[in-house]
């Protein structure tokens, strides 16, 4: 029973690893972007930035899942459906514009699931990565752009060349809090039923009666944590040759 | 002709006149002392001449260029600011090394980066590159660091950090290198190792203006210096006459307050 408990715990994880890797691959490079637009002086840019990444930290991940998942389908259906039938809406389908934008909607159809997850995972974590990849850029001392520039770089070239790296040791610490975090909020994905790894153990619970499995899905979870624990704790270990 | 020429420079932060029209010129291979109480906009003067603040007015020429002219709206390009910047060299007072090179890299980093500009540089990459490193470690070996190329900045000390960032601002052959109070971050035993660096330079006759506070250095090593107060040049002139002989009741105040 341990070895088919085992391996079917396995083919959870992994979906767990493949929704953990996903999002990782699109949010860290999406949130130094948001980063930028948070920083940005064009302050259009800069508050709808600010908006985005205010309204996804504020509401729980669960609720952005499901909003992801089901939205996108029930915005075509009733855009399929749509009739003008009071004064406001006849004026605005008067509108050329108005009309095209409803005939989009209506194409509109729900993700699949897995794809929903990815989506809200991706742009949860793309607003949490960006506000640490914000705290670490604004904590690098002034002096050392200006060096860059008076050293005749450019400002791309201070950036990766000189100020990146620097980022990189001071966000370590709360990059990995928030990605040990992650492993564990893709446990959320069985909100619209993707198949990942605590899904798979409480399947034993309908099917022979067992808890054990369930309880079982944590060592997973604390082995992982435990692996990426060690690499972030390396990872800081190489960087310590400098203080910044 | 003057290699640096400063005309009725001005700058305000919002309500706040720092520079309140600052004119000065500079011969090739002199040295020029700035001297002056706190907040009297020393700093913002270099800055201004280094691109990190834009002037309000006035004209700042490099070696028969103009860098600067505050009737000159248009805008100009990122690229064409960075050759008139490489004309000059900056030493800040904090330093202002990149911690995570050491301290070859330090000096040799935006060599580097600007020689990838050369039409040549495919070709001759590896050739390019070792002639920077071979230059490098000789101004390292010349400001006595010959043992230190391969030290980060956090191993080193004030002093030997400040030379790094000497020799930095040297690899990129300028034409005139501006030093903000070079000494006054470090302990007192060790400026005296930058000054010995500076003047050196000066023997070399590496066009330099430098901020100060110590007046006996000021005095030694420069052959022309400059009392701003509040926001003007308010005396100036040979090192010895203006340190010996103070004319302004300003300048006199200002040496006794300092000699205290
Ligand atoms: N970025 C800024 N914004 C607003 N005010 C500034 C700014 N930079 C400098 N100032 C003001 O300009 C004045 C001159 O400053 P500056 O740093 O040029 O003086 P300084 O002669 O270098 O003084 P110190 O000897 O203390 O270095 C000060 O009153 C300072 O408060
Ligand atoms: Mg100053």
């Amino acid at each position: 029973m341990f070895w088919t408990v085992t391996s079917s715990l396995l083919e959870g994880f992994g979906k767990t690893f493949e929704i953990f890797a996903l999002t990782l691959i699109f949010s860290l490079p999406l949130g130094l972007i948001m980063s930028f637009g948070s920083m940005s002086k064009f302050s259009p840019v800069k508050y709808l930035t600010k908006l985005i990444v205010w309204v996804i930290r504020g509401t729980p991940l669960m609720l952005q899942l499901i909003v992801i998942f089901y939205g996108p389908g029930l915005i075509g259906t009733w855009a399929a459906g749509f009739t003008a039938d009071n004064a406001l809406t006849q004026w605005l389908c008067s509108f050329g514009w108005f009309n095209g934008i409803i005939d989009w909607m209506a194409t509109w159809e729900s993700f699949d699931r897995f794809t929903a997850v990815i989506v809200s995972f991706v742009i949860n974590y793309s607003c949490y990565f960006s506000e640490i990849y914000r705290g670490g850029i604004e904590s690098i001392p002034k002096g050392q752009y200006e060096a860059g520039q008076v050293l005749g770089m450019t400002k791309t070239q201070t950036f990766f060349k000189v100020v990146l790296l620097q980022v990189i040791k001071r966000i370590i610490p709360p990059m990995s809090n928030e990605i040990i975090t992650l492993v564990k909020d893709t446990s959320l994905a069985r909100t619209i039923s993707v198949y990942e790894i605590i899904w798979s153990g409480q399947l034993f619970i309908k099917s022979d009666g067992l808890l054990w499995p369930l309880l079982y899905t944590g060592i997973f979870y604390l082995v992982f944590n435990g692996l990426l624990t060690i690499l972030f704790g390396k990872l800081e270990k190489k960087l310590d040759y400098f203080k910044s | 002709m003057a290699i640096l020429e400063v005309t009725d420079l001005k700058k305000s932060f919002g309500k706040t006149k720092v520079l309140k029209g600052i004119s000065l010129s500079l011969e090739e291979g002199q040295v020029m002392s700035i001297i002056g109480s706190s907040g009297s906009g020393k700093t913002t003067l270099l800055r201004c001449i280094n691109f990190l603040e834009t002037a309000d007015s006035g004209r700042i020429m490099v070696d028969g260029d103009v860098i600067f002219d505050g009737e000159d709206k248009t805008k100009h390009k990122a690229k064409e600011t960075r050759e008139k910047q490489l004309k000059i060299g900056l030493v800040f007072q904090q330093f202002n090394l990149f911690p995570q090179y050491n301290v070859l890299d330090n000096v040799t980093l935006a060599v580097k980066l600007k020689a990838k500009e050369r039409a040549d540089y495919k070709q001759n990459k590896k050739q390019i590159l070792k002639e920077i490193d071979d230059k490098a470690l000789k101004l390292l070996s010349d400001m006595g660091l010959g043992d230190k190329v391969d030290s980060y900045p956090c191993q080193l000390s004030g002093g030997q950090q400040q030379r790094v960032s000497i020799a930095r601002a040297m690899a990129l052959e300028p034409k005139i290198l501006f030093f903000d109070e070079p000494t006054s971050a470090l302990d007192p035993e060790l400026t005296g190792e930058i000054l010995k660096v500076i003047r050196e330079l000066a023997e070399k006759n590496m066009t330099m203006v430098i901020v100060t506070h110590e007046m006996n250095f000021a005095r030694e090593v420069s052959d022309y210096i400059v009392f701003m107060d509040d926001g003007v040049i308010a005396e100036e002139g040979r090192a010895e006459d203006v340190i010996n002989n103070p004319k302004t009741e300003r300048l006199q105040a200002f040496l006794s307050k300092i000699s205290d």
